[in-house]
């Protein structure tokens, strides 16, 4: 067996030693919050910690029973729900006309739709305010998800045009010559092909606006989601409750962003396998 | 039953013009084949018959009923794609039925036409299987099955054999003259193997940057080019082409050897021959050999005649060796000639 060179070795052990910092860097505070939530409050706060939880799930079920959690949890799904179903009904189809036509100004539009990421919604968020009370749409369930379609509308656009391209134009000719309407050789042959895909990208909507904070925070005061009825009231409660508030909230977006990665990895271009 | 008519049909993409005005007229049951280099403008004729392009001008029109402005399903045709299009998500048995379900036909009749199809292409045993599971040379077969199925009036096939390996193109090639033969439809077939056009078409259209230049049976296509790139393009090796100088009212030179030919009043012309149309006699064309390639049942020898590469087929017992002179006399009658400008033959 030939060594490898020593400075091929070092580049290596700086990339693992990297890689591993980088995990830890997300790893931990998950890990932490994990055992602190089912761990009892008295361990919570006691010292020495216990690196195993003892698996009490009394923080956890008194958090739940607090005033106004089942609302927030209510109106996040209700709010998460209605941006899904905004971004998948506007951005498949915008997703699908970039992979199928040639048209002017195709590509400072693909352009531009990640521009939209580039605007800091801080920025936007006072103007927005505004408008929003103007018009009625403040402090609503339809508002936010309005916001929160603004925020994955670019990411459902970008996923569904690439599970589009994905699928060979010769099918839908193919479906076309015996006997399908352009509708239906897309209801019959390319919507089966990409229902994984589009249900992946329905989901990772679905997360952008369960963890979506501040706008949840700046446009609602009665109707807050999760998110914003934590960053508010969890401030003020024991310690415990934070990390029962935090693990309630980090759950479903990490088995959600699990459930679809390979779809994601595909958006970023990353071999699909 | 259908006859195809596509009268001065021409189609652009943006400033290129991919086709210009062709006419063609296609008989009920013929084969033909649209032969040509690729980037000819075959595939683009094919594709506007099926109605997946929109003509820029002109007309077409299948069975005396103007086509060029009805969608594909309206056109009473089937086509087999280069990639064949099978459907992943359907069984092979729902690919067949795809079209006939659309159609609305009852389920007896489905069935009927399945089992019939499946068993003409060999694939009643795959009926259950998904496209995932089949060889390229299966999914082949499978398309062309649910082409077949639905009956049409034409068969459009766009390169079908191109992508199986070159024993299973041949395989398939005779099958499919068989099976397109027995069903009675029209069939239009493009390709760019010439050998694929020689043995199945009743006609081929030969193409070239945008246009037919010559439609006719493959013989005649073959032994009788119309044009100098017909020439060049058929046959392997292609026909030999050396300039001729006129003499005299129908008499020319080439390369030293005093031949007649076509009585046109040009002074300069070329003369054609194929490689196999040449024998070894003491009056012909003189030549150096270059290369000598036993090829089995005869031997392939290159020569330099005047200047310019010149290949003769003569009998496998020939004793050739590079540098030994011969002299090379076409076989009467097999002379071609072409316009120097028009590039187009010349009756001689």
């Amino acid at each position: 067996m030939t060594r490898e060179p020593a400075h091929r070795r070092r580049a290596r052990q700086l990339t693992m030693a990297l890689v591993i910092l980088l995990g830890a860097w997300v790893l931990v505070p998950i890990y932490l919050l994990v055992v602190n939530s089912l761990s009892s409050p008295a361990e919570v706060n006691g010292f020495p910690k216990s690196f195993v939880p003892s698996f009490d799930t009394g923080s956890l079920g008194f958090f739940l029973g607090f005033a106004g959690v089942t609302r927030a949890l209510l109106n996040s799904v209700l709010v998460a729900a209605l941006t899904m179903v905004l971004s998948i009904g506007l951005g498949a189809p915008a997703g699908y006309a970039l992979s199928r036509f040639e048209f002017p100004g195709k590509s400072s539009y693909r352009l531009l739709v990640l521009m939209t990421r580039a605007f800091p919604l801080p920025l936007l968020a006072l103007p927005l305010a505004v408008l929003f009370i103007r018009t009625g749409l403040d402090d609503s369930i339809l508002g936010l998800a309005l916001v929160h379609t603004s925020l994955a509308l670019p990411f459902a656009i970008l996923i569904t045009y690439s599970l589009f391209s994905g699928i060979p134009l010769e099918l839908e000719e193919a479906a076309w010559t015996l006997g399908c309407t352009r509708l239906q050789a897309f209801r019959k042959v390319i919507l089966p092909l990409v229902l994984p895909g589009i249900t992946a990208s329905a989901i990772f909507a679905f997360v952008i606006s369960w963890n979506e904070v501040f706008a949840a925070s700046v446009l609602t005061i009665q109707n807050r989601t999760l998110t914003a009825f934590l960053l508010q009231s969890l401030d003020v409660s024991p310690m415990p409750l934070k990390f029962a508030g935090g693990f309630v909230l980090v759950l479903p977006a990490l088995i959600f962003i699990f459930a679809v990665r390979r779809y994601l990895f595909a958006m970023w271009g990353i071999a699909n396998r | 039953m259908a006859v195809i008519e596509i009268k001065s049909v021409a189609k652009s993409f943006g400033s290129f013009t991919a086709l210009h005005s062709v006419d063609l007229a296609i008989a009920d049951r013929e084969f033909m084949v649209l032969l040509g280099a690729s980037g000819c403008g075959k595939t683009t004729l094919l594709r506007m018959i099926a109605g997946l392009e929109t003509p820029s001008e002109g007309e077409i029109w299948i069975g005396g009923r103007r086509v060029d402005h009805l969608p594909p399903r309206e056109r009473g045709i089937a086509m087999v794609f280069q990639n064949y299009a099978v459907f992943p998500h359907l069984t092979v048995y729902e690919n067949i039925a795809f079209g006939l379900r659309m159609k609305k036909l009852p389920q007896a009749e489905v069935d009927r036409r399945v089992t019939r199809t499946a068993e003409l292409m060999h694939i009643e045993q795959l009926l259950k299987r998904y496209s995932g599971q089949l060889s390229g040379g299966q999914r082949q077969r499978v398309a062309v099955a649910r082409a077949l199925a639905m009956e049409p009036d034409v068969i459009l096939m766009d390169e079908p054999l191109s992508n199986l390996d070159a024993l299973l193109r041949l395989e398939m090639r005779a099958e499919l003259k068989g099976v397109l033969a027995a069903s009675k439809t029209t069939t239009i077939y493009v390709t760019h193997d010439q050998v694929e056009a020689m043995s199945l078409a009743d006609r081929i259209s030969v193409m070239h940057q945008g246009r037919i230049i010559q439609s006719a049976s493959p013989i005649e296509v073959y032994r009788d080019p119309a044009a100098r790139f017909v020439g060049s393009f058929i046959g392997n090796p292609p026909m030999n082409f050396l300039p001729a100088r006129r003499v005299g009212p129908g008499d020319w030179q080439v390369a030293g050897l005093a031949l007649s030919g076509p009585s046109t009043d040009a002074d300069e012309a070329d003369f054609a021959i194929r490689p196999e149309d040449l024998s070894l006699a003491d009056a012909g064309l003189p030549a150096e050999v270059r290369v000598v390639e036993p090829l089995g049942p005869h031997v392939l020898v290159t020569c330099d005649v005047a200047g310019h590469a010149f290949r003769a087929i003569l009998d496998n017992e020939t004793r050739a060796a590079p540098g030994d002179r011969l002299s090379l006399a076409p076989l009467p009658g097999r002379a071609r000639w072409f316009d120097r400008t028009t590039q187009r033959a010349l009756s001689a």
